[in-house]
């Protein structure tokens, strides 16, 4: 079984250093998502893993064998690309059986892992047809089976759904959770989707600009970001920063209340689903409604304050404000998050 | 159709005209070299200018392919032209695998020199190459034609076949390794199948282009039993210039390969000549 | 892998640099690209340097025994050889003559054939036909077109007033270059048709329709959208192609070995002539040179054109 290893493994193309310092020790059986904004490294590092990008640093280690100079095929991993990467000159059987192929599996014994995971995908009646034949959730099943049959110590995924139209996405969303709690093999997911990350990971790792922001379960980073990047990262829609000015016993935002706050913070972060709607003038801070989105379960507000900009509101169900209301926002004061000036988190003291 | 305009009468006419006119100039010379070679000796000079023959014989034909040198130069032709597309695909798509999938150190610089073989006057290494062939022994062989004409199309070989990988994603062959391919087994299970239009496609580039390649033939062939079909019937034109119809069926038994790889290449043709940018 | 080998590798970072990695990364390309390296050095990039060098030697097969290093003797030689200079002006003229009259009617077969019509795959083919004959066999098939004994063409421009009597235009000085000339176009036309259709094809249909909308005649669509679209594809590919144009020898050489007196001799074929009926190795050389000059100048004149240009 495997468990996967990095120690400060670090990635360079020439002189231009796209990770660095990352460690990372994945346990056996976990769901792993890579996330963060494009170019960010977690393609990169993913095909670190799977051996198609050398490493330049650090020990990579799966099972506790090191493979930093082990070629892709010895590395025994799967791999689900975004393109799907299906041979278009094979039949979907062939190329959900093309791994035990090359390893001189005689044909009889193919059939049955091919056909067994066949089944699981709802594939059966495809296995003679050609890739170019198949729509694009069929294509995407047939990649999801060509991993399947390898039975590998661990599968990797590079952005599966993302080609794929917003319903089927969240139905292989959950074929792949349901995969996941089937064969309890180690996975390691990338994606940019962050419903995806928080839905299917058991722990998220987000990266920016080449280093590990941090690594935690989907609750972890939404209720503990650790810094600013994470914390408007992760959580949909994005959380508010507001400026902060210190003052005696806490800090001001605007012209609010002071707010009991840790030494050093220089901004506050609240989620649009942690401000409540008040009258004018009976709530923490005072803004004007300048655009109302009605979802039905939700209605966000856009609002603007004079001292602060812009922020967000999201109140459950429907509410009666309309463009260009006064309103007032109260804060939950147990969901406020601190950053002090490198934008780091602050633990709210007790 | 871009245009929701009803086009005029006229314009549509005078378009159908400028269609055949094209094609009326493309096909003229070769339709007159054919109608020449089907005319009977004796009314070549009766028939002048018409249009149409007014009998037909093959006996042109019959005299060039059994009464001359011809089948001789035709099968030294076939045989550089076939060797020569063969070599010449084979390393060229090796290059162009290597262009197409890997950056390394020094990548611009060939990329480079090869251009620059497309740019200087090929005429300026005619007498080197002349001088080493010469002190090599190897002049009037046709190895010494294959190497030289290998080497000169491989540069643009080089780029079509970079064009054909290129359009093979590289996630494909990545697949493969992870399924548990060698690289060489990727190329092979993989890869090749996938290429075989681009190769087919660079076999005739590369045969059309030897088959009519006559300078460096001249130069480096002048005993009869080596010569190749250009110089051939060249050498054949100089001697007997008024023997018109053995020429026009020689000339039009030297169509015939070239006319065969077109209609095989021809769906490559774009992206061969943009690839080749120089090539003519 | 082996365990030794893993608990060997387990420290610090040198291993990459002759492992397997270093391998696949920077040697591996390398051998694909030997043959083609080694093959291109040996046949064309070495011969090309003892060509430059030739060009200060004398090297003549008919004269074994005067061989040696003569300085710039050939290139002095050059400057009074009345056949070099007419040589350098004709040649500007076949290229300038074949380029222009290929690049139009192969822009304007592009125009036509970048609309569907009934039967376009069928022509389509039978105008890119030309490409493919063999060089020699064009050569040979427009001096015999050309030939009053055999030929139609004399005979019809004769009929139509633009010849005083049907004969061989190829054996007037005054008119003999248009003859290469011709065969030069027909079989030229298809590439610059080929080319140019590929890049009107990348042109995006829905700009015609916007420019439609807004009310741009047929006309205006061609010089507003479609030039300026084509413009730098076709700056560079008329550049390429004239300097390919200048080497091409085998037309002129087959259809009149240069004559008669000297009015089709271009720098190419008398390159070729020199070495291959003089066997006169240097003084070739000499000629070839100033060829490769000429074209270095043609290439700098036309950078420093298309970068002042772009700056305006």
């Amino acid at each position: 079984m495997a468990t996967i290893e990095m120690r400060s493994v670090s990635k360079k193309y020439g002189n231009v250093e796209v990770l660095r310092d990352i460690d990372l020790n994945i346990a056996d059986g976990e769901f792993i998502v890579l996330v963060g904004p494009s170019g960010c490294g977690k393609s990169t590092l993913l095909r670190m893993v799977a051996g198609l990008e050398p490493i330049t640093g650090g020990d990579f280690t799966i099972g506790g064998k090191l493979m930093n100079d082990v070629p892709p095929r010895d590395r025994d991993i799967a791999m689900v690309f975004q393109s799907y990467a299906l041979y278009p000159h094979m039949t979907v059987g062939r190329n959900m059986g093309f791994s035990m192929e090359i390893r001189k599996t005689p044909k009889r014994e193919r059939l049955g892992p091919v056909a067994g995971a066949a089944a699981t995908l709802g594939l059966d009646k495809l296995l003679d047809r050609y890739p170019k034949a198949l729509s694009g959730g069929q294509r995407q099943r047939v990649a999801m089976g060509r991993a399947i049959v390898r039975d590998p110590k661990a599968f990797l995924f590079d952005e599966p759904l993302s080609n794929l139209d917003a319903a089927l996405r969240v139905e292989m969303r959950l074929e792949i959770a349901r995969l996941h709690q089937r064969l309890s093999t180690t996975m390691i997911y990338v994606t940019h989707d962050q419903v995806e990350a928080m839905t299917l990971a058991d722990r998220i790792v987000v990266l920016d600009a080449g280093r590990i922001q941090q690594v935690g379960t989907p609750l972890d980073l939404y209720e503990r970001p650790a810094n600013r990047f994470v914390a408007t990262f992760i959580g949909s829609p994005n959380m508010n920063i507001l400026d902060a000015t210190a003052v005696e016993g806490g800090m001001q935002i605007g012209k609010s209340p002071v707010i009991a706050a840790p030494k050093g913070a220089v901004q506050l972060g609240i989620r649009p689903e942690h401000l409540g709607l008040a009258h004018q003038g009976a709530g923490d801070i005072d803004v004007t409604a300048q655009l109302v989105e009605r979802l039905g379960s939700d209605t966000n507000i856009y609002t603007e304050s004079p001292d602060l900009g812009s922020i967000l509101l999201r109140v459950h169900g429907n509410v009666d404000v309309n463009a260009g209301d006064a309103i007032g926002l109260t804060l939950t004061r147990d969901k406020l998050h601190f950053f002090d000036t490198a934008g780091n988190s602050i633990a709210r003291q007790s | 159709m871009a245009s929701a305009f009803r086009p005029s009468p006229v314009m549509v006419t005078l378009k159908y005209a400028a269609i055949l006119g094209y094609v009326a100039f493309a096909l003229f010379p070769l339709y007159w070299l054919v109608k020449i070679a089907l005319t009977p000796d004796a009314l070549i000079f009766s028939d002048g200018t018409a249009l149409w023959p007014s009998a037909l014989t093959f006996d042109n034909f019959r005299k060039v392919i059994f009464q001359s040198d011809f089948m001789g130069y035709f099968t030294n032709s076939v045989i550089v032209s076939l060797s020569t597309a063969a070599a010449t695909t084979l390393i060229a798509a090796a290059a162009g695998y290597a262009f197409s999938r890997f950056r390394f150190r020094g990548k611009g610089i060939v990329i480079a020199l090869m251009l620059l073989t497309q740019m200087f006057p090929l005429l300026m290494i005619i007498a080197p190459i002349y001088k080493i062939v010469s002190s090599l022994g190897m002049l009037n062989s046709l190895t010494s034609l294959i190497v030289v004409y290998t080497a000169f199309n491989i540069p643009f070989a080089t780029f079509l076949m970079q064009s054909f990988f290129d359009g093979i994603p590289k996630d494909l062959e990545e697949a493969a390794m992870i399924d548990g391919c060698t690289r060489p087994q990727a190329l092979r299970l993989v890869i090749l199948p996938l290429t075989l239009p681009g190769l087919a496609a660079t076999l005739g580039f590369v045969f059309t282009a030897a088959w009519s390649e006559l300078l460096f033939a001249l130069m480096l062939i002048s005993k009869n039993d080596a010569m190749t079909f250009p110089v051939g019937l060249l050498t054949f034109v100089s001697k007997f210039s008024v023997d018109w119809g053995q020429m026009m069926a020689a000339g039009v038994l030297a169509l015939v390969p070239s006319c065969l790889f077109f209609f095989f290449i021809q769906r490559y043709l774009v992206q061969g000549l943009t690839s080749g940018a120089v090539k003519g | 892998m082996s365990q030794p080998t893993t608990i060997a590798n387990a420290s610090g970072m040198p291993r990459t640099r002759f492992g397997r990695a270093y391998f696949r990364y920077a040697v591996e390309p390398w051998l694909y690209l030997s043959p083609a390296v080694l093959l291109i050095c040996f046949v064309m990039l070495i011969p090309l340097f003892i060509g430059v060098s030739y060009s200060v030697q004398s090297i003549n097969l008919l004269r074994p025994f005067d061989t040696g290093y003569i300085g710039l003797e050939n290139f002095a030689e050059l400057g009074d050889d009345k056949r070099f200079w007419t040589a350098m002006v004709n040649t500007f003229w076949w290229t300038f003559g074949s380029v222009t009259l290929q690049f139009l009617l192969g822009l304007g077969l592009a125009m036509l054939l970048t609309r569907p019509f009934h039967g376009k795959r069928i022509v389509q083919a039978l105008v890119f036909l030309p490409w493919a004959v063999p060089t020699f066999l064009i050569a040979l098939t427009w001096a015999w077109l050309l030939n009053p004994i055999i030929g139609p063409l004399p005979h019809w421009w004769a009929a139509m007033g633009i010849l005083g009597e049907p004969y061989n235009i190829l054996s007037n000085p005054e008119t003999a270059m248009w003859g290469p000339i011709m065969a030069n176009v027909w079989y030229g036309v298809p590439f610059f048709a080929i080319t140019l259709l590929a890049a009107l094809q990348s042109i995006p249909g829905e700009l015609y329709e916007a420019a439609e909308i807004d009310g741009a005649t047929p006309w205006q669509c061609f010089t507003k959208i479609t030039l300026p679209f084509l413009g730098p594809m076709i700056a560079i590919t008329v550049m390429l192609r004239a300097i390919w144009v200048a080497n091409f020898a085998d037309l002129i050489y087959v259809m009149t070995g240069g004559g008669p007196a000297n009015s089709t001799q271009i720098l190419s074929t008398y390159i070729f002539t020199t070495a291959f009926r003089k066997l006169d190795f240097g003084y070739a050389s000499a000629i070839a040179v100033a060829l490769l000059a000429v074209l270095f100048v043609y290439a700098a004149l036309l950078l420093v054109i298309r970068a002042k240009l772009v700056k305006t």
